[in-house]
């Protein structure tokens, strides 16, 4: 039944991929979304056996790699981690399969497509039930495979072409830091299996790896490495390039893969390891740290752009800041609680966006949207549902996780935490901003979209708002239903072993003890942000264009995200091509052929073309050359005779 | 079976398919269709004959098996003696596995003097399969040299537009590690009175006659590797080289290098190298960085796939030498799955040029409107190319890697460096004839695979998937004889490390 769960998608992905001709369209679809929802259910008996009743257990499936005493096993861990991530993983699938069906009922390639959902799907299964690093480590290529081709799936425009080499390179930077900690990990405990390695994680603190010729501390060293993957898959600054340009894929893709699990993975990644990162004070400073910078720093990026996509794609690279430095200040739980939250309501804002792009003749851009509310009532209801849980308005289900990540970022009294806590404030103002300008830009004011457009607005089907409001249902109730589990009085239980968190380091525990004002700051910086984003958009519209202007160069760095592109062009692939093209013209060409097999048969050519001039065929310069010849014999006896 | 000289057979039997096909007398049309079956025939035969040394073969001990020994030239105390171990029973299989797939990729794009071509082919069969087998030193160069002539004669005849230049080239440079080699079993047979491979094992060279020794070796397999900066024949040889032809030196000789390393150099020379270690290292991770940038600028397909074999080539180097369980079983299971994943880029390179002829990436473009199946094909084996996991590509690359972290922090740090850029041309290669608009009219009319093409690349792809999946099959096979290797290098270090005390 369990392995099941994992595999049936991966069976979907073979049938509708390999057979989608056969079967047809509506048969491809049927068995990718059955598949997905028969998992999803499991995973629901799952969650009830595994977390409520706390049975966890692994299951082996067989060997994979056997190298001396390097052994891998292909197995799937369920504990209440797992679990958690099954619901979260299963249940926006289904829903975005179901979604699909309508979204894509345009396109040529449905089964192509569903194929591709599942595939991703039975790769992100894969990933959470991992008992061992390497298998982790296939679930996460795995992901960022079936990520590179949903991007890609209109591969026609070469906008998407490139935004798909652009994910898949990227995530490379970061699995190469996964990679290397791996290999650390392996050196460091001799294993690679979580459960060996999480044991001997205590007695492994405070020794040194001699790493690059510097003596380190091990663990922080393989944290940091082992978080750099995280950094990449889940687009943390510096490694976050890809995921704006990924909105180029469908955007049941987008809701799916670059908002609810796979930029989730770093998350779990971190979370899954925490008995190792508790160990490395220093990595997990680090980790607050960016993603504290993170939260912020998208956040900014979000109050500038104008295409709907994008501006959702910011807001979770924000709140996935949000649950890096809940990781960073120990605070685990709070980290998984926010993940599953977002899942809900960025999946439903995502597929909500999706709508308002099919309702509009696929228009992406929020210039040419507005005053569509009374024609979409449906879809609009839905964006206000996840705009208002986003911006941890009471009750919802983000007012529940983000208050928890900040009350224990202040908890934490630690300087980074500090830091966390400040920017994550300032971060919330600018989400609900964004929100609201998003919502009022779209939905409100003069329609800007032209008359053929505005003729065209429609409702979604059934098909699509359905999938909608069961996310919204999570949305709502999410955080209210699960907060004892994760965070409150019964989350020891719940998490049992999945989770280790020194005592020391307790800042759940601790974020219940806050003073008063604390809880109320990201409520009222929200309210802030709503209202503010009235008074721009709605009250005084010509207020933006004068912010801008006054702002100037900051707005237009803020507004080219930072230039983080054009940084990483100059410093990387500019280089990069000019390298490879000046070593095979020079390197390869000029010094290594030039000198070796070319200058050798040109230096014989030579020698041979002058032997050729000495056979003049004049018998006085054969005996010329005689003549010398003796004598200089005669003179080498003469002297050295 | 246990009594047979399978071993011989299976060597030998190509020979006797190539004096069939040497017989067969008529019209050219007729000649060349007998040509083909026969040779197709006579190799899948000898892939079956091969498949039974590896139901014979005992995992369990990691001495050599299906041991043959007859006199050969007794005045010189060199014998014709054969024989497998884990080390080198997988290379047997790899050689004759690729060799009926190459025929058959041969069947149509092959049109002029087809039975020299399938004589060619066969002869190298016996050739690459003897090499593996050899256990003489003398025998092993036989081999090891003999393949060149039929490699050499299959790029100058049937090669592209510069195939002399590329042959030539290709010949000079391993020709100049030969006589260098062949200086190196002269003097190891002056000192130890035989040739006999498990002899010189147990023989003690000097320290500083190991240094010679090892670097005539090393002049030899470098080349043949290739490693930085001996590696410009390459490119051009596979640029120049059949179809088939790539397949075969890609897939097989490039593992001649490798496997020389491992089966002469190391154990044979344990203390020159340990001293050399700091070299191939060196020259490895160079290797993967300097060929992986300089596969970015390439514009030839062929060429691409030719600088990116070298790269992959650079772990192997790396995984041998770091004398780890995991680097040195990394490396052979790397040099098997680049054996068949760049044997299959090659070919689906060849199904592209058969229809289009030319390698030109920027003639190509939009090939998965029209050609569904390949594109398949195309992107698993680009993904087992750039060590996706769950592929053939992953397992020996990680092993690889795991090894040198043990060793050596830097090498691994620099050569993990190449899985990014691995993967950098490998998608923008992809990208460049596979995704994208189909704007010329040559390029919308290709057709995709037909059966014959799908018949070889379908055990290739079972291949790749069964290796990612599953590669116990082939690490069991490997781990006894790689755990004595080791133990023995370990020992000879240790002895040698006594001796020099003892002398002081």
């Amino acid at each position: 039944m369990e392995v099941a769960a994992i595999f049936l998608p991966l069976l979907a992905a073979f049938i509708a991929g390999f057979f989608g001709r056969l079967i047809g369209d509506r048969g491809s679809q049927i068995v990718t979304t059955g598949a997905v929802c028969v998992s999803a259910l499991i995973s629901v008996w799952l969650f009830v056996d595994v977390a409520l009743h706390g049975n966890a257990r692994t299951i082996e499936l067989m060997t994979w790699i056997d190298s001396g005493t390097f052994e891998v096993s292909w197995a799937l861990k369920f504990d209440s981690l797992t679990a958690v991530m099954l619901i979260v993983v299963n249940t926006v699938s289904s829903m975005v399969h179901v979604y699909s069906i309508g979204y894509m009922s345009h396109d040529h390639h449905k089964p192509r497509f569903m194929a591709y959902l599942s595939l991703f799907t039975f790769f992100m299964l894969m990933l959470v039930t991992a008992d061992n690093f390497v298998q982790m480590y296939f679930g996460w290529e795995g992901v960022g495979l079936a990520s590179y081709l949903l991007i890609n799936f209109w591969y026609e425009k070469p906008s998407a072409n490139a935004a798909s080499m652009k994910a898949f390179i990227v995530n490379r930077v970061g699995d190469f830091g996964f990679a290397l900690g791996i290999m650390a990990i392996f050196f460091l405990f001799g294993s690679v299996h979580f459960d060996t390695v999480f044991a001997a994680a205590a007695g492994m603190a405070g020794h040194t790896i001699n790493f690059l010729g510097f003596d380190l501390d091990a663990l922080t060293v393989a944290c940091l490495l082992l978080f750099m993957g995280a950094m990449g898959k889940s687009a943390q600054l510096g490694l976050h390039t890809w995921l704006p340009d990924a909105m180029e894929g469908p955007t049941p893709v987008s809701a799916l893969i670059h908002a609810a699990t796979m930029v989730t993975a770093g998350v779990f990644m971190v979370a899954r390891l925490s008995p190792i990162f508790e160990y490395a004070p220093a990595a997990l400073n680090f980790i607050a740290f960016v993603g504290a910078s993170t939260a912020f720093v998208a956040a900014t990026i979000g109050l500038t752009q104008f295409d709907i996509k994008r501006v959702i794609a910011y807001s979770t690279m924000s709140q996935l800041g949000y649950m890096f430095f809940a990781l960073g200040v120990s605070a685990y739980s709070a980290a998984m609680f926010h993940l599953m939250t977002h899942a809900f309501f960025k999946a439903l804002l995502f597929l909500g966006a999706g709508s308002v792009i099919h309702a509009l003749s696929d228009e992406q851009d929020m210039r040419k949207m507005g005053g569509v509310w009374r024609l979409i009532p449906v879809t609009y209801v839905m964006m206000w549902i996840g705009s208002l849980a986003l911006a941890g308005i009471p009750f919802f289900a983000g007012y529940y996780s983000k208050d928890m990540i900040l009350e224990a970022a202040y908890a934490s009294h630690s300087a980074v935490g500090t830091y966390a806590f400040w920017l994550g404030i300032l971060a919330a103002l600018m989400t609900a901003f964004y929100s609201w300008r998003l919502i009022i830009m779209t939905f409100h004011g003069r329609p800007r979209a032209n008359d053929r457009v505005m003729a065209h607005v429609h409702e979604s089907p059934l098909i699509m708002t359905i999938p909608l409001g069961i996310l919204a249902i999570g949305a709502v109730f999410a955080g209210m239903v699960a907060y004892n589990w994760f965070v409150g009085e019964g989350r020891g239980e719940f998490w049992g072993k999945a989770i280790f968190v020194l005592h020391e380091n307790d800042t759940v525990e601790a974020a219940h003890h806050v003073p008063g004002w604390v809880p109320l700051a990201p409520f009222i910086a929200g309210l802030i942000g709503i209202a503010l984003a009235y008074l721009f958009y709605m009250f005084m519209p010509q207020l933006p264009g004068i912010v801008a202007s006054k702002l100037g160069g900051v707005y237009r760095f803020v507004y080219r995200k930072w230039m983080f592109d054009e940084l990483y062009d100059k410093l990387f692939v500019q280089p990069a091509k000019f390298l490879g093209y000046g070593l095979w013209k020079s390197g390869d060409g000029a010094i290594i052929d030039g000198v070796g097999p070319d200058g050798i048969a040109a230096a014989t050519r030579d020698v041979a073309f002058r032997a050729a001039r000495l056979q003049s065929g004049y018998v006085y310069h054969y005996a010329f050359a005689m003549v010398i010849g003796v004598v200089l014999l005669v003179g080498w006896f003469y002297f050295f005779g | 079976m246990a009594g047979w000289p399978i071993l011989s057979l299976t060597t030998f039997l190509p020979l006797v398919g190539a004096a069939f096909i040497l017989l067969i007398r008529g019209e050219p049309d007729v000649v060349a269709r007998n040509a083909r079956s026969v040779a197709l025939w006579t190799s899948l035969i000898t892939f079956v004959l091969s498949v039974f040394i590896w139901l014979n073969f005992d995992n369990s001990t990691a001495a050599f098996q299906m041991v043959e020994q007859v006199e050969w030239i007794p005045a010189f105390n060199v014998n014709y003696h054969m024989g497998v171990d884990g080390i080198s029973v997988l290379f047997v299989l790899l050689s004759t596995f690729l060799t009926p797939l190459c025929i058959l990729a041969s069947w149509e794009s092959v049109k002029v003097r087809v039975k020299e071509y399938m004589i060619a082919f066969l002869v190298l069969e016996t050739l690459m399969v003897g090499m593996f087998c050899a256990l003489d030193f003398i025998l092993f160069y036989m081999f090891f040299e003999g393949v060149l002539i039929p490699m050499f004669l299959i790029i100058g005849v049937w090669g592209g537009a510069r195939r002399v230049y590329a042959a030539f080239k290709f010949f000079l440079y391993t020709l100049l590690g030969s006589v260098l080699m062949l200086l190196a079993i002269l003097a190891m047979y002056f000192v130890a009175g035989t040739t006999d491979l498990p002899t010189l094992i147990q023989t003690d060279f000097p320290r500083s006659m190991q240094i010679w020794l090892w670097l005539a070796l090393f002049a030899s397999f470098a080349v043949k590797v290739p490693m930085w900066p001996v590696h410009t024949w390459l490119p051009d040889a596979h640029v120049e080289a059949p179809t088939a032809g790539s397949v075969i030196l890609a897939g097989v000789l490039l593992k001649m290098g490798g496997y020389g390393f491992l089966r002469f150099s190391i154990p044979i020379l344990p203390e020159a190298t340990e001293y050399f270690t700091p070299l191939i290292y060196t020259l490895s991770v160079v290797a993967i960085i300097y060929t992986s940038l300089v596969a970015l600028a390439q514009e030839d397909m062929k060429k691409l796939i030719a600088y990116s074999s070298i790269a992959h080539m650079g772990f192997v180097t790396i995984g041998m030498f770091t004398m780890t369980r995991q680097g040195v079983e990394g490396s052979l299971f790397q040099m098997l799955s680049h054996g068949i994943v760049s044997g299959a880029l090659f070919l689906c390179v060849g199904v592209v040029y058969d229809r289009l002829h030319t390698r030109e990436i920027a003639r190509y473009g939009g090939l998965v409107q029209n050609m569904p199946k390949y594109a398949i094909v195309f992107m698993l084996m680009m993904l087992a190319s750039v060590g996706l996991p769950g592929t053939s590509g992953f397992v020996g690359e990680f092993l690889i890697l795991i090894g040198a972290f043990q060793d050596n922090t830097w090498v691994a740090f620099l050569a993990t460096i190449g899985i990014i850029l691995g993967a950098a041309y490998m998608l923008w290669l992809y990208r460049r004839v596979v995704f994208g608009k189909i704007t010329k009219d040559d390029v919308k009319g290709m057709l995709d695979l037909n059966p014959r093409e799908i018949a070889i690349f379908v055990p290739l792809v079972v291949l790749v998937l069964w290796m990612g999946i599953y590669p116990a099959t082939f690490l069991n096979v490997m781990s006894v004889s790689v755990e004595a290797m080791i133990k023995n290098y370990q020992t000879a270090l240790a002895d040698g490390v006594s001796a020099a005390v003892a002398v002081r």
